[in-house]
């Protein structure tokens, strides 16, 4: 994101009096341009030019190598050094007798080397974040101060090491090449403005539709609106000569991007005699390095500044390696080129490119148009005659072609966003006046001009629109004076606006865009707070409250609740022991998965809900009861069905429904994992573990806050134990939920400790199926209760719930309750036998049960317990 | 031994007051019943002299009567009395004898919880469903078509990358997992638009979930995460009704003197857009030094504004006359600066105890 150096900004608008940086970061702000971050600015005290006389490696006792320096400083040398001259025991002997002139400093850094230039900050400077420096006592010497990095002082994170301003022996790599003279590097010189570190660099966030933000120009225009300060164009450039025969350039679009022409306006105008090793003026380069760019020579930097400043991307060519004509068009199929990062770039048919005609028309590509140029033709440092193009590119053609070959520059960044139409003869003027300022040469009367640029579209308005919208009153001449502070043009015929809006501002297409200019220029913070009143509401829906009810139920029982990622590995369905065929491995596959470990998204919600219980165990815990509310997704119908394209705004219930149709299964489901106990041991009694039982009543606690009585059957599936699992259905036979003992086999793989418990239930069936039911209620019978109790025996393999099923039907409507209340099997009872205690509870509504009543039935439930399942009493 | 004779009032006077001093002496129910054992049982002499009743002189019966009626009297009220006292004596150090320490622990049973990310969801949607909204929700698994092009994001919109966008495979079928409950205000309004137009009933609805993003998890990043969006349209709403239930929002989770700020930005499918902070409710904006606002006063919370009249005709509403505003915050960011919550890992990472210290409300 842009970086923009308040200095430069001044000199296209007035900034308020007494600002810091934090006021004009708050002011841009306030019109849409968040801040980022502050360069610079935080410096004070003594941070010198220092010359390394001395530079001794010593390797400290943490095996670090450390370099103990001896750097003259200057004038500062003679101040009363702290150095106690190795009077304190341990210290090394370092007092400045034993030296020349210079004070003594430890530096860690490993780029610089003895007869180089570097910066120090002295006891008493101050750098960025307070950070006082003061002399201290390090690896066994006494030093003073620090040599800086351009990090520590704020100058960003672009460089390595220590900053190097010139290095005589040519031993160290020059942190700013030709940013210092030599006449500037005198020993103990303030360095605060050779830097830039009395100015501050304002980095700010852009938002996709601002490309005249990424400018001096743009932003000062904003910081204007914020301030009311006056905005002084920098693209008021007076041009000239004329356009005419320049540079011979044709546009050739074979292939527009979805129906746009790649270029819709090319500049080209020639220089020529400059000279190449012309350096730029150090004001330049320290611009450009506060603005995050790299000087490399005066024609390079001079285009990087101009797209700075004005926002208008130049490139410039060697004239002498180009052939008349440039031909922009689309790449052919498995054409490649150089670009100036060296790399080859294989080209897409809808990238587009400079050609020039070297070899036949429009035969090589000499650069990828608005974001890369080519290393054939790229000025070098033997470049006497340059031709400079500054264009505008289709931003949808360029946002493709820089994302294709993962290709963002600070040309394409422009381009995408949208580059001011108009600007394009001014940029080449300003940047070619530059170079022959202080590169000498002849700039040419005549320059090339293809305009194809489409005036923008008046836009219709009402002037009560943005009042109406915002919530604010503006009076009309606040509208109006608003959109012309924005560069608008506005037409008003009493209540109705016809806006021009200016060339740089493409993302104002609608009314709407306006009003959100009317509305930042008079400030967000004006908004009244006005609370709408909304309709009765319908409340929760029956399956939000169901779902609110099953966790509560689920957490009240001892479960904790826990989120787990849906994104899972396909063995983990090996792990759980699904087999191949199994409505569990009709997958959704991710096509770009975050990890290509994890590529699928869970069948169930077991395969993830394991992982929070290893969790736990890993971290010590022994008793773990987990559950979580969510999706398990199935892949029906994926690919059967292309979605069709609806952009053309309306859509229509049987396009809704053609859409539902083609998603994913994605059923809301409730699973949990129980291990270790369900009790624990204590004073008061022992511990009980989670058994498979427990596993079931969480499915009927579910079943009951869903208001819904559910079906079990003997057995379930993988990954249950098959003899100790159940399975659950609704009335309807619906299925509905799976509980139980997990497979040993899988507690084994999957390392949970043996005999955990799981279930898993599938909500959408169980909420649809009581949603609009209404329970009707029965009185409660005032008559005395009868209580019956039954012991029968039965075989060994009879289900307890079937025998409860006959005595209930055999007993009728007088039966308020029956249930096993013990199950016994041992020798009394005999091999394949087993009892079965029935507590039943008789109750009529309207009288009391007499004896014979009771006694009739108790003997019918006898009786169809004997037919049913040949019971009989013990 | 001679017996007591009832006529010799002095002497059951004096047997009277022998009974009466060892049942003022019984310090125990034990000795009491042993004192009434020994002064009212058969043997005792008041009792035989009671039966000589019927053996004297007709003439003295009326007198022997009333003495040991009297005596009898007097020794049944003090054995009551005395009876009343110490079973009251006994009955509260029985009391005391069963006393327990009630700080050991007495819940055995693992105690659960719920997810913090869970309950704040429903209690942001119980703000909104107390002014009448609703909470809709929608599919996780969306077409692209309700999370991108109804939202007016343009067809080489970055986030469409596959960068940003988790893909189902294959890529040609048009399907995601939602980057936003956005899709979700499309499909609420949709449902909902044949009132709107029939019986003028404005759409207020929140749209709460899991939304999905191809970011690595770290501190401040989790690929699956919450927001809750909301969605109001009506005839003539304004940014102020925006500003205004924003600011009632905040109220609900950070208190009566909770202010929110807009800021001008931009998204595809608002226009107006505004970036929306919330006051530091820790500093008040008052300390520079505020961990929970950086210094800075206020916390970003999330994104808002006017909905852009393409999202309207999308869903099938004329923007000619209805307008609408949209707004939508992240619930993990909000759990991390209302709790202090310092890594995004622990919510996602299924430690139990994460949720334990949350309880069941929050």
């Amino acid at each position: 994101m842009p970086k923009i150096p308040l200095k430069w900004l001044e000199e296209s608008v007035d900034l308020v009096d007494g600002h810091s940086a934090e006021d004009v970061a708050a002011a841009l702000s306030s019109v849409g341009l968040e801040e980022e971050g502050i360069e610079g600015g935080g410096v004070t005290g003594p941070l010198v030019i220092g010359r390394v006389m001395t530079l001794t490696k010593e390797v400290a006792s943490n095996g670090k190598t450390v370099n103990y320096c001896r750097v003259d400083v200057g004038e500062h040398n003679d101040i009363s050094d702290e150095d106690p001259a190795g009077l304190v025991p341990g210290h090394k002997p370092d007092h400045k007798e034993m030296f020349p002139a210079s004070k003594g400093i430890v530096c860690g850094a490993h780029n610089f080397h003895e007869g180089d230039f570097v910066v120090c900050i002295l006891p008493g400077g101050v750098l960025p974040g307070n950070f006082q420096i003061g002399g201290r006592k390090t690896y066994g010497h006494w030093s003073d101060g620090m040599i800086c990095s351009s990090k520590e002082l704020g100058l960003g994170e672009d460089h390595d090491g220590i900053i190097v301003l010139a290095s005589p022996s040519g031993e160290s790599d020059v942190t700013f090449p030709g940013l210092v003279s030599e006449g500037d590097l005198v020993p103990g010189a303030s360095a605060i403005s050779l830097l830039g570190l009395d100015e501050a660099t304002l980095e700010i966030n852009v938002t996709p539709d601002r490309g005249y933000s990424f400018s001096v120009r743009g932003v000062a225009r904003e910081y204007s609106h914020a301030t009311g300060q006056v905005f002084r164009d920098p693209a008021d450039v007076a041009v000239t000569g004329s356009a005419g025969e320049g540079f011979a350039v044709a546009v050739e679009d074979q292939a527009p991007v979805r129906g746009t022409v790649g270029c819709d306006r090319f500049v080209a105008r020639r220089l020529r005699g400059f000279d190449p090793t012309a350096a730029s003026p150090a004001w330049m380069k320290r611009r450009l390095d506060q603005a995050g760019m790299r000087p490399i020579s005066l024609a390079v930097d001079v285009t990087n500044y101009v797209m700075l400043e004005l926002g208008q991307p130049l490139h410039a060519y060697d004239l002498g390696t180009l052939t008349e004509p440039i031909v922009v068009r689309r790449a052919n199929a498995g054409e490649k080129l150089t670009t100036l990062d060296d790399a080859e770039r294989a080209l897409s048919p809808e990238d587009l490119l400079i050609t020039d005609s070297q070899g036949g028309h429009g035969a090589r590509a000499v650069g990828m148009a608005g974001v890369m140029g080519g290393a054939e033709t790229e000025v070098s440092d033997a470049t006497t005659d340059i031709l400079l193009e500054a264009a505008h590119f289709d931003p949808i053609t360029i946002a493709r072609t820089a994302r294709r070959h993962k290709l963002g520059s600070e040309a394409s960044r422009r381009f995408e966003r949208g580059v001011d139409t108009q600007l394009q003869v001014v940029a080449v003027e300003r940047a070619l006046s530059l170079m022959q300022e202080f590169g000498g040469g002849e700039i040419e009367d005549v320059y090339t001009d293809l305009n194809s640029v489409e005036a923008p579209r008046q836009i219709a308005m009402d002037i009560a629109f943005p009042s109406n919208l915002v919530g604010v009153e503006y009076t009309p001449d606040q509208v109006v004076s608003a959109l012309e502070q924005v560069g608008c043009d506005v037409d008003r015929d009493y209540e109705s606006l016809l806006v021009t809006p200016p060339t740089w501002r493409p993302d104002l297409t609608e009314s709407v865009n306006l009003v959100e200019e009317v509305a930042r220029l008079y400030g967000y913070e004006n908004l009244p707070s006005v609370l709408p009143v909304a309709p009765p509401g319908r409340g929760l829906t029956h399956g939000q409250r169901v779902r609110r009810s099953v966790a509560r139920t689920l957490a009240e029982s001892g479960l904790t609740e826990v989120l787990t990622y849906p994104f899972i590995a396909e063995s983990r369905l090996d792990e759980l022991g699904i087999p191949d065929v199994d409505p569990r491995r009709d997958i959704v596959r991710l096509a770009n998965p975050l990890s290509a470990e994890l590529p699928i998204m869970r069948t169930t919600m077991l395969a993830s809900l394991v992982d929070a219980v290893k969790v736990n165990l890993g971290r010590g815990e022994q008793d773990i009861a987990v559950y979580e509310l969510g999706r398990a997704y199935q892949g029906k119908n994926i690919g059967d069905v292309h979605v069709a394209d609806l952009t053309d705004g309306r859509i229509t219930p049987d396009e809704i429904a053609a859409l539902n149709a083609v998603l994913p299964g994605q059923e809301r489901r409730v699973a949990g994992i129980m291990a270790g106990n369900r009790v624990r041991a204590g004073w008061n009694g022992h511990a009980t573990v989670w058994s498979w039982d427990d596993s079931l009543a969480a499915v009927e606690r579910v079943a009951a806050a869903a208001g819904i009585e559910l079906v079990v059957t003997q057995g379930s599936r993988m990954p249950w134990h098959p003899g100790r699992g159940a399975t659950y259905w609704l009335e309807s036979g619906e299925f509905v939920a799976h509980a139980g003992e997990l497979h040993p086999k899988v507690c084994e793989t999957l390392g949970l400790p043996a005999r955990s418990v799981a279930f898993e239930i599938v909500l959408d069936p169980l909420i649809a199926a009581g949603d609009g039911t209404i329970v009707e209620a029965v009185p409660v019978s005032q008559q005395v209760v009868a209580k019956e109790d039954f012991a029968f025996v039965v075989a060994a393999d009879v289900a307890a719930g079937d025998l409860v099923g006959a005595v209930r039907a055999a007993g009728g409507d007088v039966v308020e309750d029956a249930r096993v209340f013990d199950v016994y099997e041992g020798e009394q009872i005999g091999e394949g036998k087993k009892s079965l205690a029935v507590n039943v509870r008789l109750r009529a509504a309207d009288h009391t049960l007499s004896g014979d009543e009771v006694l009739a039935v108790r003997e019918a439930i006898i009786a169809a317990a004997a037919e049913k399942c040949e019971a009989f009493l013990r | 031994m001679t017996e007591l004779s009832p006529l010799d009032a002095a002497g059951v006077d004096a047997a009277v007051e022998a009974a009466l001093a060892d049942i003022a002496a019984a310090d125990s129910l034990d000795a009491l019943k042993d004192a009434r054992l020994a002064h009212t049982g058969d043997k005792a002499p008041l009792t035989l002299a009671n039966r000589q009743i019927g053996q004297v002189a007709p003439e003295d019966k009326a007198v022997a009567g009333k003495t040991m009626g009297a005596s009898r009297g007097r020794l049944n009220k003090a054995l009551a009395e005395r009876q009343a006292v110490l079973e009251a004596e006994r009955d509260a150090r029985v009391l005391v004898e069963e006393t327990v320490d009630v700080t050991l622990p007495v819940n055995r049973h693992l105690t659960g919880a719920r997810h913090p990310l869970e309950s704040m969801q429903e209690r942001m949607c119980d703000t909104f469903v107390a002014m009448g909204w609703e909470v809709a929700e929608g599919p996780e698994m969306e077409a692209e078509w309700f999370n991108f092009d109804a939202l007016n994001f343009d067809p080489d919109h970055p986030a469409r990358e596959m960068q940003d966008t988790f893909f189902i495979d294959p890529p040609e079928a048009g399907l995601l997992l939602r980057t936003h409950t956005s899709p979700v205000q499309i499909r609420a309004a949709l449902e909902r638009r044949d009132a709107l137009a029939n019986e003028g009933r404005g759409i207020y609805v929140v749209c709460p979930g899991k939304t999905f993003r191809t970011d690595e998890l770290d501190a401040t990043h989790t690929p699956v995460f919450h927001q809750i969006e909301g969605l109001a349209v009506d005839k003539g709403l304004t940014m102020a009704h925006l500003k205004g239930t924003l600011d009632a929002f905040a109220r609900s989770l950070f208190g009566p003197d909770a202010v929110t700020r807009l800021r001008p930005s931009f998204f595809p499918f608002t226009e107006p857009s505004a970036e929306m902070d919330l006051r530091c409710f820790v500093c008040g904006g008052e300390d520079t030094a505020c961990r929970t606002c950086s210094g800075t006063g206020w916390i970003e919370w999330g994104g808002c504004g006017m909905t852009h009249p393409n999202v309207l005709r999308a869903a099938g509403i004329d923007p000619e006359e209805y307008t609408a505003f949209a707004f939508g915050m992240g619930i993990e960011r909000t759990l991390m600066f209302r709790h202090g919550v310092k890594d995004m890992r622990d919510m996602v990472e299924g430690d139990v105890r994460f949720s334990q210290q949350f309880g069941m409300e929050i």
